[in-house]
């Protein structure tokens, strides 16, 4: 079976899980609407404030309920050791990780739909005109979030304090994705408004190292 | 519930069946405990090993080992036999492979049937709705296959788990306390499948530290204490004796 078969079959399992439990995505949605509402309460920003630290509220928000979202992402799969089953199964191991990478990708981009309006009307801030770029640069920026979240939440899903452990090993590794994903978005809410070539390569070029990273390494996150 | 039946295994000559596995000065160590220590045993195809040891005594890591769970300290272990020069390339034993563990392996959130269609999905297994029917029949929860997995009690999520390992049709079943959570009419299941998979040609390993009625069919009884092979009836030996002890043992115990 080739790993985007397999993977894909993962992903409908991941799915299925998530829609008949709605443990991950009501949680972390309920938890970004928080972080946004509270940051607009303490700052009451003015058009020009937001559009200069709006870009990194709403990450710093998609951050939070990244990493949020993560943690349970291979903890769950310790309950009846279900992971076994999966690396027994006759599958490439990294058809493991990619099933969940792509599965968190899906539920974090959800909790963004419904988080990037709200920030829109809240800081009152106008995506209209840069919609198509500002999704690229969303796409980009959250595969890059998910890509390292979940080889992390492979890596400490044995862990004791696990939930502790996560935003510790992630958010300084997630440090150079942040910033790119920051100044990408905010190109994007200037006055004459053009998506920056750089940071945009910054995030594919991440995304591209890290994914190449977990494929090479896939045998040894997922062993005992 | 329904009235478990047997599964349905594969028509294939005994000998095409099997599949063996070679421990070769198999190592364990987990900091600085050792688990197993220099244990070399060679399973033919076909033996049904009854892997005895109170608890501790490595029983565990070896049928993780020999599942590919776990990878030795040092040491090698081989699966032989029965296998395409193709899939022995691609070193693929995995799919000649059933394990039944001390957990279920099964995700409670999803259905009986659920569950098993996406293992025959990974499996890549053909007819896989009807096997998984046929599954579903054979260990007495067609009635229940749309039901999730953790409204089952202890003795039918055990059947789901064995179900599971069998779907494939493995050659090298691979059982670590499977009896555990069944009850009489269970155990009278269990035995009598593992009985028609014995004389089909499939290779078992079964640990246990309690003496229950499946370990009859035992055709060899090795002895693990301390991660050390301690004593082995050995291939074409009469386990009888090692299982004497165990009862004698349990009997003194009780």
């Amino acid at each position: 079976m080739t790993t985007a078969r397999a993977a894909t079959i993962l992903l409908g399992k991941e799915l299925q899980l998530e829609f008949r439990t709605r443990e991950l995505l009501t949680t972390t949605v309920i938890f970004a609407l928080v972080v946004v509402v509270l940051f607009s309460f303490a700052f009451e920003p003015t058009a020009a404030e937001s559009r200069r630290y709006g870009p990194g509220l709403l990450w710093i928000a998609f951050l939070f309920a990244g990493s949020l979202m993560l943690n349970p992402s291979f903890a769950r799969e310790q309950a009846n050791e279900t992971l076994d089953a999966l690396r027994m199964a006759p599958i490439a191991p990294f058809a493991i990780l990619l099933g969940k990478m792509l599965a968190n990708f899906i539920f974090l981009a959800m909790a963004e739909a419904i988080l990037v309006p709200v920030f829109a009307v809240l800081y009152n801030v106008s995506f209209s005109g840069v919609a198509g770029r500002l999704i690229f640069v969303l796409a980009l920026g959250t595969f890059g979030l998910v890509i390292t979240g979940t080889v992390f939440s492979a890596i400490s899903a044995h862990a004791r304090m696990r939930e502790l452990l996560l935003p510790l090993l992630l958010l300084p590794i997630l440090t150079p994705l942040l910033i790119a994903s920051v100044e990408a978005t905010a190109s994007l809410l200037v006055d004459q408004p053009e998506l920056d070539r750089t940071w945009v390569a910054f995030l594919a070029g991440f995304d591209i190292v890290f994914l190449t990273a977990s494929w090479l390494m896939c045998d040894y996150l997922l062993e005992e | 519930m329904d009235e478990p039946r047997s599964f349905h295994l594969p028509e294939r000559e005994p000998a095409q069946n099997s599949a063996g596995i070679v421990f070769d000065k198999v190592e364990k160590h987990f900091g600085s405990l050792v688990a197993l220590k220099n244990v070399s045993l060679e399973v033919g195809g076909g033996e049904f090993v009854a892997l005895l040891g109170a608890n501790g005594a490595g029983k565990t890591t070896l049928l993780r080992i020999a599942a590919h769970l776990m990878k030795p300290t040092s040491g090698s272990v081989t699966i032989t036999g029965a296998m395409t020069s193709r899939s022995r390339e691609s070193g693929n034993a995995k799919r000649f492979i059933g394990f039944v563990g001390h957990s279920t392996l099964l995700y409670d959130e999803l259905s009986a049937e659920e569950n098993l269609r996406l293992f025959a999905e990974l499996y890549s297994l053909e007819d896989a709705r009807e096997r998984v029917a046929n599954s579903l029949v054979a260990c007495g929860l067609a009635s229940r296959a749309g039901s999730l997995v953790r409204t089952f009690s202890r003795g039918m999520r055990q059947r789901m788990a064995i179900a599971r390992a069998l779907l494939h049709e493995p050659r090298l079943l691979l059982l670590d306390e499977p009896a555990a959570g069944l009850d009489r009419q269970g155990l009278g299941w269990f035995g009598s499948t593992l009985e028609r998979l014995r004389n089909g040609g499939c290779t078992v390993v079964m640990s246990t530290h309690a003496r229950n009625e499946s370990l009859d069919l035992a055709t060899r009884a090795v002895l693990l204490a301390g991660g050390r092979i301690e004593r082995d009836s050995g291939r074409g030996g009469d386990p009888g004796v090692l299982l004497a002890e165990l009862r004698s043992f349990q009997s003194a115990e009780a």
